[in-house]
Parts: C-alpha cells; structure tokens; sequence
C-alpha cells in the first residue's frame, strides 16, 4: 500500500488556457497601406493599433520566422515607468496605463501583475540617484517612493539587507504599479486582435530590401516576393541596423546578447521584481513560480542569440548575494536575445529621410515595457506622418544635436 | 512493509547495509547504490507525487535523468526544490517527498560550500557507456590528456541496465577493466557524479560534479558539495547515449507505467522488479528483451503488445517459451486504475486479427523507440537531421571539434556503438596530435542486433470519449494532451515553438526530453508536412538543471568583488570610522565619537578642518605616473585645459570629457619632470581613466612616446587640512621651508618625514577645502607609520581624523563639483561654471567639438548654483527636484533641475546645497522651490561658491 | 567561454578582454573642420553588421594591449587577428566560408 498523496494543486501554476484560434496562417498580398517589417510585440501593438485607432486595416506584418519569436519570447517581462527624464517616463508612463487596460482591450488574459518593482541602490551616489529618480518620478504623476532597508523588506522580505554582504542595500525605489505580464499572451492578444480586424500576419517572411523612388518607400522585397506598401514601419529590434541600411540609413546603434534564465517552479517566495544594477541582476517569480532573471548585456556585438557562460555565473553570484535563499533553486534553461542598444539608452522613433519609411528601434532591454505605449505612438506617427508628441524627443537627429535622453548616466538604470 | 520488490539477488547494490528513509512521511530502507527512485520501487512504492493542473497521481517513468514525473522535495539534510527521485543517491536519514508541481526553497542559509576547477585536456568524452569508454581508451593509449565525465555514479552507461556478454565476458566486467586502466593512466581523469551541462566555444564545456550529495548527512562540511568543471578540450567525444520514448495512449500517465528499458535497468543495476504482473507495450524490438530479462527474474509478463504489423520471430519464440503472448499488431488504447494501473485495454489496429480485450496487471512498460541524446552537439552548434527510420532527430553533420558515438547517432546495437566509440576516440585522438598505438580486438556483443525494424507511432489511434478530458498525456509536468496540441494547430499555429508555448510542453523540469519528440511528430502529422522539414526546438543549456549556487561557487560574500582597503585601514576601524563603498574600496565615511551621530560628527570633523586641523586618507585616490617625451602634449589632448604648459614643480587642476563633451573624471595633474607627470583621478575612476589613456595611446597616437602606469596602491595620500596644518607639518617635515613665500599654493616638494629613520615624501600643496592644505604622499609601506605621526604632531593642535562626509562638505561650501554627483553623464565643463578650466588656445581636446553642438550652446542648459533654503535649518534632501513656482500644477510638474549635494556647515551655520538647474547662473538671487514630501521648500539661487569667495584661507 | 587569441599572448579566455567596439574609425584630423552631422557620425554612429565585423579588443587582464579582430557577429568566431596598425586581412576567401 501506498500513502495516498493529497492533490494539492499548486496556486497558478496552471495558467489560463489560450483561445480556440488565433490567427490564420497567410501568404502575402501584392500591396499593403501599410507594411510593418517584424512581427514582434511592437509590430503586432502598431498594427493593432493602426486597425484600431487610425482605421488602417489593410496592413501585414512581415516576420522573418515565426510570429513574436524573438525578443518578445525571450525577455524577462518587467514593466514599470519610472524613468528619470521627462521624456522617458512620458512613453514609459503612457505604455504603463495602456497595460492597466489592456486585458480588457484585446480581451486576452495578459496576466499583467502589478505587484510593483524595487529598485536597489548599494552605494550612497545609488541613494542619490534613486531619490532623484523617485522625485522626478512623482512630479511627473507616476507613483514611486523611496524605501530605506526595513521597507525593502517588508516589500520583499526574502531580500537580504544585512551588513555583512559585499554592498549592503541601502534601499530601494518602489513603484508599486509596476509588474511582469506573460509576454506569449501579450503577443497573441495583439497578433489575434490586429488580425480580426484584418491585418495580415505574414510568418517566414524575411525583409531582402527595401525599394524606394524619388525618396520615398514604394516596396519591400522579401523571401515571398516583392510586397508594394505605401508606408513601412521598422520593428526589428536588433535587425535595425542591417534594415536601415537596405534604405540607404545609418543607425547609431550596436546589436547585443542579452541573456536570461529561468528556475524551476518553485512555491511563492518573491512576491515583487527587484533589480540592482550595482550588481547586475533582476529578477521576478513568473505566474507559475519559476524564478526569471537576468543581467547586463554582454560586451560585444552579436547576432547570434548566444552569450557567454560567464555572465550567467557572475549574475547568479549576485543573485545570492541578494537572495541567499535562492541557493537551491536550480537553472533550468538559459537563452538569449539580441538587444539594440543606442548611446543614451534610449530609443529612436520617428520618420526617417526617406518618406513613408518610419523607424522604431533602440529600445535595447527595454522594449517590453513599451510595447503598448509604443505601438499606440507609432501608429500615430505612421498614420499621420508626424511624430506622435511622446516620441517627438527620440528623433534619430538627437545624434547629431545632442539632445540625447540619457538613461545610463543619471540613474543607470537600462532595464 | 518489508521491501517485497527486491529481488534476492542481483543489482549493483550493497545489501549488507541498510539505509533508512522517508518518502511522504513513510519509513522505508534501501540500500547504498539505490537511487530514491529505485528504493521506492522495491518498497512497492509507484506513486510519488500529483500533477500540477489535474492533480493526478503520478508514478516514475524512466531510471535516469530524463525522468519526467517522479519529481520530489528533499527536507532532509537540507531542504532541496524539485529533484526526479531517479537522479537522488540514497543515503541514511534522507527525507523527501513527491511534489504536486512547485518546489519548495529552504528559508535557511544554505551552509554548503560551491566551487570551480578549470581543466584542460586533449580528449573530452561526455558518457561512460560503452561507446564512450571506448573513445576515452583509445585516445588515453594515444597519450593524450583525456577527462571522461559520467552522470551516473559509476561508468557503464546502458550496461548497468542490461545483461550483456561482450564476447565471452559480462560487460560490466569489461566496464571494470577499462575504467581500471584510465583511472591508471597518467593524464587521465574520470569524473563520475558529473554531468556535462553546457557545451561553448572552443572546446569549452561546463560540467557538474555532485560530490557529497550521496554522503547524505556524513557530507564533510569542508569539501565542495557541488564544484562545475570548466574544461576546456581541444577534441569532444559526445557519447551521451540515448532515451527511451514512449507512446502516447488513454491514460498512459498512471503509476505503474514505465519505459520497457529503464524497467530493465531498475531489474539489472538495482535488482527491483516493477511490479508483478505486467504487459509489455512496444513499437521496436529493445522492449523484448527487457520482457525476456524481467520475466526471468520473475515478474509476471502476460502479453508483449508489438504495434507493428509483425513481430520478430526469434524475440517473440523466446518470450513463447517463457509463456509471454505477443500480440503484433496491436495496440494499448488505454489503462485502468487509480494510484496505480491495475488493467490495460489492447485492441488490434485496423487490418490485424483480435478483439479488445483488458488484460489485469500493476504494471505496464512501454517503448516507442529510442531518441538519440543530441542536446550537446546541438548546443555545439552541430546540425540535426530527422531520421524516419528512429522517428528522432540524430547529428546530421561532422563537426571540426565535436565528434558523437554511440546510441547518440542512433545507433541501436552494441556492437556498433563500439566500434564508433573507437572510431570516434581515434579521430578525436588524430585531431588533437597524438597517434594512438594499435588496438586490440573489440569485442563483441552477444545480444543480437534488431531483427526487425521499429515503427514510428508518436501516438496510438483513436479519440477520447466526446466530452470526457483527453488523458493521453503528452507532457506530464505540464499536463498537456493530444487535444492540447491538436488545440494549437487548429488555433492557426505551424511553427513547434508556438505549440509549445501554447501547449507549454517541454518547459517543466526534465525540458522536454521526452515530450519533445513526440510534440514535433504529432504536429508533422496533423499539419500533413515531414519531420524532415520541421525544425526541432533549440537545445539549451543546461542539460540537467543546476543549483545556482553551484554557479555562484566562491564568488560570495567577500569573494564577490575584491574589498580594497588602504593601508591605514586597520587605524580607521580601531577609531571606529563607518565606511562608504566607492567602487571596490572602503573608505572611511565619517569618525564618530562614542554618543555621536553622523551630523554631530560631521559638524565636528568640519570645524576641525576649518578652524584647527584635520586629517583625511585619501589614498584611494587615483594615480598614474605618465612618462614619456610626449606626455605633455598628449595629456593637452585628454584635459580640457592645458597641461605641457605646467612647469616642473607646479600642479594644475584638470577636467577630463568624453568625446561627447560631458565631464568624465577630473584631478590634478602634477609635473614631475619634463618628461614625468603624475595625474589623479576620482577613486571609482581610476582603472577606468587608465584605460582611457591607454585607448587613445594605442590605438589613435601609437606614435606618441608616452607610458602610463597606475600607482595607486603604491602611495598613501593625507590631506592635511586647517589653519594648523603648517605648523603640524613644520613639526613632522624639518627639512621643508613651509611659509607660504618658499611652498606655493599649486607646488609640490619632495622631503623626508621626520618618522622613524626617515620617510621620504612629496607634498603638494593643493586643496580641496579652500583651507591652507597640504596633502602628503609616502609609500604606501610607510603609510600607517606616517599617519600615526601626523596624528601625534597634530595632537596639541587637536588634529581630527575626518572622513569622505567631511571632504564632501567642505569642498561643497567652496563650490567644488565631485564627478559622478554633480555630473551624470550629460553635464559639460560649461555647466559646472569650469569655462575657467577649458583652453580657449588648444586646437583641440577630447570633447572640444561636441562643445559647439546645438544643444551645447542653448542659453538654457542646466548649471551649477548654489541653493540656501530661506529658513536655514532645512536640509534639503539630495535628489530632491526644483521647480519655479510655489504651487504645484499637475503632473507633469515642469522641473528646472535637482539638488546634487545638500549639507548643514559649520562655517555658515547653516544649511545649504548645490543643485542643477536649468539657466541656473542667470537666477542668482531667485527663489526657487523644493518639493519635500507635501511641502515646497523656497530656497535661494546663490553661485555655487558659498564660503570664503576671495579665497582669503588658502595660504593659512 | 571564447578563446580570443590575442596577437601577443596567444588564446585566452574571454573574461581577459575588453570589448572596444568597431575598429578603423579614426579620430577626426580636424574636428572643428566638420559640420555638427559629421561630428556626431564620428562620436555615435558604428556599423552593426551581421556578420564579419572588424572590431578593436583589449587584453585587459593580461598583456594590456589593443589589437584589432574580424569577428563573426552571428557565429562569434574569430576570423582574423592583428595588430594596430597593421591593415585588415583580406577574409574574402574566408567570407564565404562562413556565410
């Protein structure tokens, strides 16, 4: 005889079932109003938007492989918007309170979680620029506080704030409306939402070229032939550059591994998002339990959705020195995705000198959070062929004024 | 219960000893060479844990690590989340219990201790099987560096599952000797307990060894529990084998379900039998034996259920002769029972002879095939090709590095798998530089290969009842079905990675090792396309799951990142001084007295400094000794102002900017000769302006005759602070004319300290207090005994220690910016008021373009001014943000800029800060407003220099 | 863990080196000459390619000296290493190997 073992079933490790059908599986057609090139969550939020807001239906999305499988299905789902800079927390802000509502606007279960972010601060100039943060942060409307060690704590009492650690925390900014989502639900919400209202989702379809006439965009080639568009959206994240210069345009940007790991499922013991940049590593409990977690980019250039071991080791030393408690979880998959990163950290959307070819890129480990915020924004900005006014400071011109947004200086904090 | 499973004799277990455990709050034994997973077993016990989304109850599947249900939590020794009972050793007191889906962490420290080795090698091989224990022989007898890495805890791979002869021998007797004549091999090392987990670039590939895991609570608290091996080969020989696949049917997930071949390897290397009455599902002939071997150790084996339309007619005569009815043709469609399986329900395929029928037993083993292990050579980046035959995905191309052996090529017989194990150890051998030396025969195995080939079925035809849940399971930790998957392709889904998501098959514990498969086979199927075509998901590492902490190793705690102290730290902790973390280093932050708190202290410190004499170590500091022809000329290029111009014997203060034009560091740069400078730097930044130099040295100006070195750490530096600190210095330096006419403000002098036999030292006078200072260099060799001096010198003066909060107040009522608080990266020399500071002459310097940008040169960028709250007791927080009116709009609130540093001052008897705010120099005199909590703080413009602006106490 | 073979010490692992991003952009021979667009190309814009990339790497931790590499982006193998100052190998041949 056996002991019978009680059926308990884990809280949430079961997550709601995805709808009977999502989307039809196209070839494309010989002309698109709009054509948005790459299929991730802000292909997919653009050509939601531009459906919905701006009443353009006759738009495909072109992705290379298969539908939101690239950064979209490899990031670390954190979402918050407490950016230093005015212009930052204004596109993070607005993409914050587009997540409030969306379950509801895509009707899909996104499992947006807003059970708020920490972020630490090790050092005294860390305090400095965390309370600068939070301050700039509430001026602007978006809530954030600053807590000492002991409110750390009671946010997220797993964290270790005593002395004896490396750099102790000395404590942390808190938004509480922050949270993590299910990033294969957000995609689909967007990807089956745009397609009911007529957008084509076109998978297997690589961007060979772009063709323009008199400076102006009239066709994308593709590896499914050539698609006229009146107008283009780039949305390819770290395949920006090497599309760009199909048209004839340099991007000031670099194209980075950035890596992330998951546990196993575990019982419930992290109930925020806590990241150090001090010490390079963020890290939330997803809906299921598995601890997600990742860390700095790696150093070089790369396109290979591959990183160096090194840099997973080096987080998990940090990770442990925040959470001892974490020692015997184990890693259960690691990957990569490929980040575009710009020098301020911030991102490039906008019109481009060519007409009708529109540029959304260097979002670098950002970009999930923005998803909402800047598929509205470039939707606009695509359809009315003026920037929408939250992205107006992210012009690719920036460069060359020196108006940059710099988000690694002030408050280092990237992700 | 006595363990009734346990067969008397048999298994590769010491059954002299007994080891007591507890599994879900029952006391069982089991033996040294048992797993968890075994010992449940011959405890009769199947049933380990409930499903994550049904609560089903769930049995173990497999012997090894592949094992997709058997997970557990041990509690005791140490409370562990999410092991399979399958890779757990046995040990005396162990505690553990089966898991409904979630893992539980400890909420203690984890007392063990983790490491690393690095090992280099000429022949990596991954798996002790046959194939690999071949490939690692031949390449030992080469003379090559070989590491052999095995998860199980001893060498034999497969073999310890079966009973083979290989030639005249029983294999494990030849495992025997082949690990004998390695482990005597000089530059041979066989690591078991250890688990390749992730294969990189060039020959690295990262393993884990579980080294006192088994010793349970005997475990030396001094020796690594885990320790991952960075190896690095030159050749790897992936001999990593193969797992059983099963079949997917109607309730296929009951306890008592298991793969025909690991049924077999808990009967041979444990000396468990599964059950007592069994049938036997099978799509290939390997089921067969394990039948024939189990039926002879005397478990009960009704039928042999073969899918294909024939079965093989020498395996099928044998189990004829044992009383085992084969029933080709036919198919199981579904299971009876509860915690276990108590029936199973057979019926023919359409086109073969015989009715339905259920036949009774606690016990069903199924193989539909073996899935080559290819992870590691997908990971190496090899290529993988679909071979129908096996219904897997094997290595579809050679790799310059990578070589795989054995059952990992799909691969079904012994014989062949050693003879690629030769091959493969041969080549690898030849690759790496060494010719190995003629080899024996090798032997041959007895078991006869496949009469006849296996069939492909992913899973067994038919539908569930309308309206009842589908319960053939495809994934069981993730409870997903044949309707789950079907669900996804009718959703619109084609590509695997999308069913999987939708599905989530293959993302629990085991990573799909034995849903994978069957997941692309049933997608090739429903959508009408070939596996071929399919791409099959990536393999990532790591293989097996690894603690984090193993990860983490040694780099905890102090090991984290280097403590950097000064040599006179051990003076600042008996003073009772707190620290700041700058960078690496400990500084000291402030020097209570007993009773005080850091305000008290501060105030203290500062007066000291202003009014008597104060101290500060400030070693920390930065310092490059530059020599060369061209130092000067190249240090105008990196300061924006001028520094060949310096002449020797004089100091220059200097800012350095990125090319972009914002202010990276600053210092002072003093001349030391024609050909010599010494520059500092901020203390965070003094490797990174070292790299700086050098960047620009080697790879712009290679032409210029510079050399930089760090000197850092090689002198201790005291500021000597105060209107006393001439005669404190007068007393400690005889030979230094010290009045203000001989030693100017900005030179330097060498001298030797009147301590102990001598010290020689330089003196600078500079300050960055607007006091008279001099700040003082010794070898860090003599920097505590000097320290020591100055304080006795300085102790009729009250000479006061001071720390990095003092230094920060009073270079701050003098206006002083400190890189990295006032500054973040978009601040320019302009905005901090230092135009003074920026050559008008110089052609050119780093950042000097970027200067003349169009946002450079609007008349409202943000710039450093001074802000004295109008009620002098407010100390503004730092951080806190300034806006213009007095009343807040709505957000956004409209904000001019945000306090950098904010102190109280002794000298002025009162608070004040410095800020950044936007047009900042033209609202001298304008009041701004704090935003503090609910309140709004008016403060004060004032310049940033707040405090003795004539300069008046510079020369004491 | 990359082994980068640095011209001077020979291969190393990854951890040794400092990333200095695209190789062969020259300092400016007269900043003040160029126009605003001109300057800012220098000072952000570098190519991003996916593929060979000519790149400058520092053995940080070892020798401290700067060389010059072509690496592949989407494989990460090191096609090509040489010193500063010595002129790009032609990788023509080596091109179509790897693409």
């Amino acid at each position: 005889m056996t002991d019978p073992v009680p059926p308990v079933q884990p809280p949430g490790a079961h997550l709601p079932d995805h709808p009977d059908f999502l989307w039809d599986d196209l070839g494309p057609r010989a002309f698109y109003d709009v054509v948005i090139v790459g299929g991730g969550g802000h292909g997919l939020a653009t050509a939601y938007y531009l459906a919905k807001v701006h009443g353009i239906t006759n738009v495909a999305v072109l992705e290379k492989g298969w539908l939101a499988g690239g950064n979209m299905a490899r990031n670390t789902t954190i979402i918050r918007s407490n950016y230093l800079w005015d212009e930052s927390s204004g596109i993070y802000e607005h993409s914050l309170k587009l997540w409030e509502g969306l379950e509801e606007d895509l009707g899909y279960p996104i499992l947006f979680d807003q059970r708020g972010v920490l972020n630490l601060a090790h050092s005294l100039q860390d305090v400095r620029d965390s309370v600068r943060r939070v301050n700039a942060n509430r001026l602007n409307g978006i809530d954030a506080e600053w807590l000492d060690p002991r409110g750390v704590k009671e946010v997220c009492p797993i964290v270790n704030i005593s002395e004896d650690v490396r750099y102790p925390v000395l404590g942390a900014t808190y938004q509480p409306r922050a949270g993590i989502a299910k990033h294969d639900y957000v995609a689909w919400g967007y990807a089956r939402a745009a397609h009911e209202m007529g957008v084509d989702l076109i998978q297997n379809c690589e961007v060979t070229g772009i063709e323009t006439v008199g400076g102006r965009v009239t066709a994308v080639e593709t590896t499914r032939g050539r698609i006229a568009a009146g107008r283009v959206g780039l949305c390819a994240a770290g395949h920006s550059s090497i599309l760009a210069a199909m048209a004839g345009i340099r991007l000031p940007l670099a194209s980075h591994p950035l890596q992330a790991l998951v546990s196993e499922l575990l019982e419930p013991v992290h109930p925020t998002v806590v990241m150090s940049n001090a010490v390079h590593v963020y890290v939330s409990q997803a809906h299921k339990g598995e601890l997600v977690m990742g860390a700095g980019i790696d150093s070089y250039n790369g396109y290979g959705q591959r990183g160096s071991f090194h840099i997973i080791e080096r987080q998990m030393s940090a990770a442990l020195e925040l959470f001892p408690i974490f020692a015997r979880a184990h890693l259960l998959r690691t990957w990569a995705g490929i980040v575009d990163v710009s020098p301020d950290a911030s991102p490039i959307v906008g019109l481009t000198p060519v007409e009708g070819l529109y540029l959304n890129c260097g979002w670098g480990t950002g970009g999930f959070k923005a998803t909402p915020g800047v598929g509205d924004c470039f939707a606009f900005t695509i359809a009315h062929d003026k920037p929408h006014a939250l992205n107006e400071p992210f012009t690719l011109e920036r460069f060359t004024t020196g108006a940059l947004v710099d988000e690694h200086g002030a408050a280092a904090v990237a992700h | 219960m006595s363990a009734t499973f346990r067969l008397p004799t048999g298994g590769l277990i010491d059954r002299d000893t007994a080891l007591r455990f507890t599994f879900n709050g029952r006391s069982m034994t089991g033996h040294p060479g048992d797993t968890l997973a075994s010992a449940l077993l011959a405890n009769g016990v199947h049933a380990i844990g409930t499903s994550v989304r049904y609560g089903r109850p769930r049995g173990i599947v497999a012997a090894g690590s592949e094992d997709p249900t058997s997970l557990v939590q041990i509690e005791r020794p140490f409370p562990e989340p999410m092991l399979t009972a399958t890779t757990v050793e046995l040990h005396d007191g162990l505690v553990a219990y089966g898991l409904p889906g979630q893992g539980r962490l400890a909420d203690e420290p984890d007392p063990a201790r983790y490491d690393a080795k690095h090992v280099h090698c000429d022949v990596l091989v991954v798996g002790a099987g046959p194939a690999g224990l071949v490939a690692a022989l031949t390449a030992a007898r080469g003379g090559g560096r070989v590491v052999v890495v095995d998860e199980q805890d001893r060498a034999g791979g497969a073999l310890l599952g079966t009973r083979e002869y290989l030639g005249e021998r029983l294999s494990q007797e030849w495992v025997a000797d082949i690990v004998a004549e390695l482990r005597g091999t000089p530059g041979v090392l066989v690591l078991d307990r250890t688990t390749a987990f992730g294969v990189y670039q060039d020959g690295f590939v990262l393993a884990l060894q579980r080294r006192t895991d088994h010793l349970g609570f005997d475990a030396p608290a001094d020796a690594a529990r885990q320790r991952v091996w960075r190896i690095r080969a030159r050749q790897t020989v992936l001999a990593t084998g193969a797992h059983e696949r099963p079949v997917v049917f109607a309730d296929n997930d009951r306890p008592g379900i298991m793969l025909a071949g690991s049924a077999r390897t808990f009967l041979h290397r444990y000396g468990v039998l599964p059950g007592t009455r069994a049938v036997v599902f099978t799509t290939n002939d390997s089921a067969y034996r394990a039948a024939i071997d189990l039926a002879r150790a005397g478990l009960d084996v009704a039928t042999v259920v073969d899918a294909r339309p024939a079965a093989p007619s020498v395996l099928a005569a044998r189990c004829s002769a044992r009383g085992i009815e084969v029933r080709a043709g036919h198919v199981v469609t579904g299971t009876e029972g509860d915690a276990r399986v108590t029936g199973v329900r057979i019926a023919p395929l359409p086109g073969a002879d015989g009715t339905p029928e259920t036949v009774d037993c606690d016990t069903l083993l199924v193989s539909g095939g073996w899935n080559p292990v290819v992870h590691l050579f997908s990971q190496a980046r090899g290529m993988l090709r679909y071979d129908s035959g096996l219904g897997a995905f094997v290595p579809g191309e050679e790799l310059p590095t990578v070589r795989v052996a054995g059952s990992a090529t799909g691969a079904l017989d012994l014989t062949s798998c050693l003879r690629q194990g030769r091959a493969a150890g041969l080549a690898a051998a030849l690759a790496a530089g060494f010719a190995p030396v003629d080899e024996d025969e090798l032997p041959v195995s007895g078991e006869r290969t496949d009469e006849q080939p296996g069939t492909v079925m992913w899973r067994v035809p038919g539908e569930p009842r309308k309206g009842a849940p589908d319960t053939r399971f495809v994934d069981f930790q993730r409870d997903a079905t044949v309707s789950d998957v079907l669900r996804a392709t009718d959703a619109g889904l084609r590509s695997l990675e999308h069913v999987k998501r939708y599905t989530t098959i293959g993302t629990a514990h085991d990573q799909g090792k034995t849903s994978g498969m069957i997941t692309a086979g049933l997608v090739a199927e429903e959508l009408g396309v070939e596996l071929s075509e399919q791409r099959p998901t990536t393999f990532r590492p790591p293989y097996t799951p690894v603690s984090f902490a193993a990860l983490a190793g040694r780099d905890r705690g102090e090991l984290h990142d280097p403590v950097r102290v000064t040599a006179q730290h051990p003076w600042h902790v008996a003073r009772g001084a707190l620290f700041e973390d700058v960078g690496q280093w400990k500084r000291p932050w402030y020097f209570p007295l007993p009773g005080e708190d850091m305000d008290t202290a501060v105030l203290r410190e500062c007066r000291a400094a202003r009014e008597g004499v104060a101290l500060m170590d400030a070693s920390t500091l930065g310092k490059i000794d530059l020599q060369g022809r061209d130092v000067g000329s190249f240090l105008d290029m990196l300061y924006t102002n001028k520094m060949s111009s310096l002449k020797v014997g004089r100091i220059r203060y200097g800012v350095m900017c990125g090319v972009d034009g914002m202010v990276i560091d600053d210092g002072t740069v003093i001349r030391l000769a024609e050909d010599r400078f010494l520059v500092t730097t901020t203390t965070g930044n003094a490797a990174t302006v070292l790299d700086w130099m050098e960047e620009w040295l080697q790879t712009e100006w290679p032409h210029l005759d510079v050399y930089a070195t760090s000197v850092t750490e090689h002198w201790a530096t005291f500021p000597l602070v105060g209107p006393r600190a001439r005669d404190v210095l007068a007393g400690i330096a005889p030979d230094l004319d010290v009045s203000n006419g001989a030693f100017g403000f900005m030179e330097w002098r060498d001298t030797v300290l009147d301590v102990g036999a001598g010290v020689p030292a330089r003196v600078c006078r500079i300050s960055f207090s607007g006091e008279l200072a001099y700040e003082i260099n010794v070898t860090a060799w003599h920097g505590l005994a000097v320290w020591e001096a100055l304080m006795a010198a300085g102790e009729r003066y009250g000479i006061t220690p001071y720390g990095t909060e003092t230094m920060h107040v009073l270079r701050a009522e003098k206006g002083y910016p400190i890189v990295g608080q006032e500054t973040d990266a978009t601040v320019t020399p302009q905005d901090l008021g230092m135009s003074w500071a920026v050559s008008k002459k110089k052609a050119d310097f780093i950042g000097k373009r970027s200067f003349a940008r169009a946002e450079n040169t609007r008349p409202d960028r943000k710039q450093l001014v001074g802000l004295l709250p109008v009620d002098p007791q407010v100390r503004l927080p730092e951080g806190a943000q300034v806006v213009g009116t007095d009343r807040l709009p709505d957000p956004p609130v409209p904000m001019l800029g945000h306090v950098t540093s904010s102190y109280r001052s002794a000298a002025l008897e009162r608070t004040f800060a410095l800020a950044v705010v936007r047009s900042g120099r033209e609202r001298l005199g304008e009041t701004l407003y704090v935003p503090v909590g609910d309140d709004l703080v008016p403060v004060t413009v004032t310049e940033s220099v707040l405090y003795d602006k004539e300069g008046a106490r510079r020369d004491g | 863990m990359q082994l980068i073979p640095c011209p001077w010490c020979g291969p190393r692992e990854e951890t040794e080196f400092h990333y200095g991003g695209q190789a062969h952009v020259a300092y400016p021979e007269d900043p003040a000459a160029l126009t605003d667009e001109e300057w800012a190309r220098y000072v952000f814009f570098r190519d991003n390619p996916s593929g060979p990339f000519a790149e400058r790497w520092s053995h940080s931790a070892g020798c401290r000296r700067w060389f010059n590499a072509v690496r592949d982006t989407r494989t990460y193998d090191l096609l090509a290493v040489y010193r500063i100052g010595e002129p790009m190998p032609d990788l023509s041949e080596r091109d179509e190997v790897v693409s």
